[in-house]
């Protein structure tokens, strides 16, 4: 399989999007809508319920399964009340000391005019210096497309996981064949030198594991399970300041071996 | 004072392309107006008849803003390798070092501004248009850290296409690294100022540019997440005028104050000093 077959097949309509893991890992899952502010964004699903037993908040970018749902979740490409949503939660989450727990499937941020209106850039920016503080353990698992600063946002974790056939980019192979090739066409160039597998991931660093699928969701979700109920347990016991110190410090030696 | 050696910047040539002081007055693109060369450094590379503001190089910036001879650099040698092996990435970084006589996308340290020692940067526009990877990541979270531990205030303009895509996925984690940095800066309760420049888009946008306490912008500055061309390409949509400017960020409330380079260095030691703490 080339780079960009990884790609189609990270992409493709078959795999179980966020809202099939939410309902085989999370007991008594109760969706919130809304950020608040200005709209409730289909494409992130957020709400509360009980990872084996813990209470957890749960964010996820979701594609949906068919096209109409497709379309009303825009493809899982949030808008910013969207990023300000999981905000929202966040601090929630914050303020009564529970987990979050994300799933990040995204090609990427929404691209618009109205999503720059309202301040794409800095909706993620706020994410991201949120997440750079919470005091509560954060994972995060990409199941499908890891789409640039859109997954980021849902994706600045203590431990991140990767399924083995999702991928996870700075930019789109066709923005990548555009930008850099002038060409749109040279597709499986640039999804070669992207490197954007899961193994490439492992191999850089960015990830803790590599999730196997197997041969059917059953076995995906428990992947799922296992990693986080790993991740929890090894963040357990850590103060708040350690758990926020260990992500900073996770994401600060990313680059770093320069001269 | 500005120096006049700072001026051969070939990203400052203008149309009669003497750059080198040839005495022949220099044009603007914005207005066709002839300036000596003397005059349109007096106007920090910004006509004073129609505002056309030319591209400045980092060390333009810093002798435009710090305290003349305040300015120490800090880890001036910080380069990106070539994480990926991407196809042509390192004819590209020796091109871009050659043009831009710099070994990164950003210059940082440590200077003054009347008199008010801050944490410094300054994008090089010059340098693969700002763009972001592992030294520029690097160079930034060291300058927040040390700013942090110095119990100094950062003031850092920007210019950035974004997430530099030579180096992938590592280029991605800047963002997230910088970030937190940023945070850790701002936790210890000290100021950062951003001065947004054209263009800020990308990554660079959805990180530490929108992340600082109080964000300036440059008149006219392109100031967005995803760039003017994608949106109308993946939109098939005419964009309106002015979309994405800074008069239009500042319109939609995510630019405090638009500011003309002139009034720059005593707006920005003004708010360097309504946030004194203590020295460290
Ligand atoms: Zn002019």
């Amino acid at each position: 399989m080339n780079a960009y077959q990884k790609v189609q097949l990270a992409r493709s309509n078959l795999r179980p999007d966020a809202n099939a893991y939410i309902s085989q890992l999370i007991d008594g899952f109760i969706e919130l809508h809304g950020d608040r502010r200005f709209a409730d964004d289909a494409a992130v699903v957020a709400g509360l319920g009980y990872f084996e037993g813990q209470c957890v908040t749960v964010l996820a970018l979701e594609k949906g399964v068919d096209t109409p749902e497709r379309l009303r979740r825009n493809f899982g490409s949030a808008q910013p009340e969207g990023y300000r949503k999981t905000l929202w939660h966040m601090r929630q989450a914050q303020k009564f000391r529970r987990p979050i727990l994300c799933l990040v499937d995204t090609a990427g941020a929404a691209c618009g005019i109205g999503a720059e209106e309202r301040g794409q850039g800095q909706a993620i920016a706020e994410n991201l210096f949120e997440m750079m503080g919470l005091e509560v353990p954060v994972l995060s698992v990409i199941i499908g497309e890891g789409g640039s600063g859109g997954a980021l946002a849902l994706a600045c974790a203590n431990r991140v996981y990767m399924l083995e056939n999702a991928i996870y980019s700075v930019l789109s192979p066709e923005g990548a064949a555009s930008i850099i090739y002038k060409d749109a066409d040279k597709v499986d160039e640039a999804s070669e030198a992207l490197k954007l597998s899961a193994q490439d991931m492992l191999r850089f660093g960015v990830i803790e594991g590599i999730l196997q699928e197997g041969s059917q969701f059953e076995l995906a979700a428990d992947a799922i399970r296992n990693a986080f109920r790993k991740g929890l347990k090894q963040l357990q016991g850590l103060s708040g300041e350690q758990i926020r110190d260990q992500r900073y410090a996770r994401f600060a030696k990313l680059g770093g071996n320069l001269r | 004072m500005l120096d006049k050696s700072m001026f051969k910047s070939p990203n400052l040539r203008l149309e009669h392309g003497l750059a080198d002081g040839a005495g022949l007055p220099l044009v603007c693109p914005g207005c066709r107006r002839e300036v000596s060369q003397e005059v349109f450094e007096q106007e920090f590379c910004q006509c004073a008849r129609c505002g056309y503001t030319h591209k400045m190089s980092a060390r333009q910036r810093i002798a435009m803003i710090l305290d003349e001879g305040s300015f120490l650099e800090l880890d001036a040698g910080l380069q990106s390798s070539d994480p990926l092996g991407f196809p042509s990435y390192r004819e590209k970084l020796n091109q871009a070092r050659t043009s831009s006589g710099e070994k990164e996308a950003v210059i940082t340290g440590l200077g003054s501004i009347e008199g008010r020692r801050c944490a410094f940067f300054a994008s090089e526009p010059g340098f693969m248009m700002g763009s972001m990877g592992a030294a520029v990541g690097e160079k930034l979270s060291r300058l927040f850290d040390r700013a942090a531990a110095d119990r100094l205030s950062v003031v850092g303009f920007t210019i950035s296409g974004g997430a530099r895509v030579q180096e992938g996925i590592i280029s991605l984690m800047q963002m997230a690294k910088v970030s937190g940095a940023v945070r850790r800066h701002s936790d210890a309760g000290l100021l950062y100022i951003a001065v947004l420049c054209d263009a800020t888009t990308g990554g660079v946008a959805a990180s530490f540019a929108m992340q600082a306490d109080i964000i300036l912008a440059e008149p006219g500055a392109l100031i967005g997440f995803a760039g003017p061309r994608v949106i109308e390409q993946t939109t098939r949509q005419k964009l309106p005028e002015g979309f994405q400017r800074a008069e239009f960020q500042l319109e939609k409330g995510f630019v405090g104050k638009l500011c003309r380079r002139p009034e720059q260095k005593a707006l920005l030691a003004s708010l360097l000093a309504m946030h004194e703490v203590e020295p460290a």
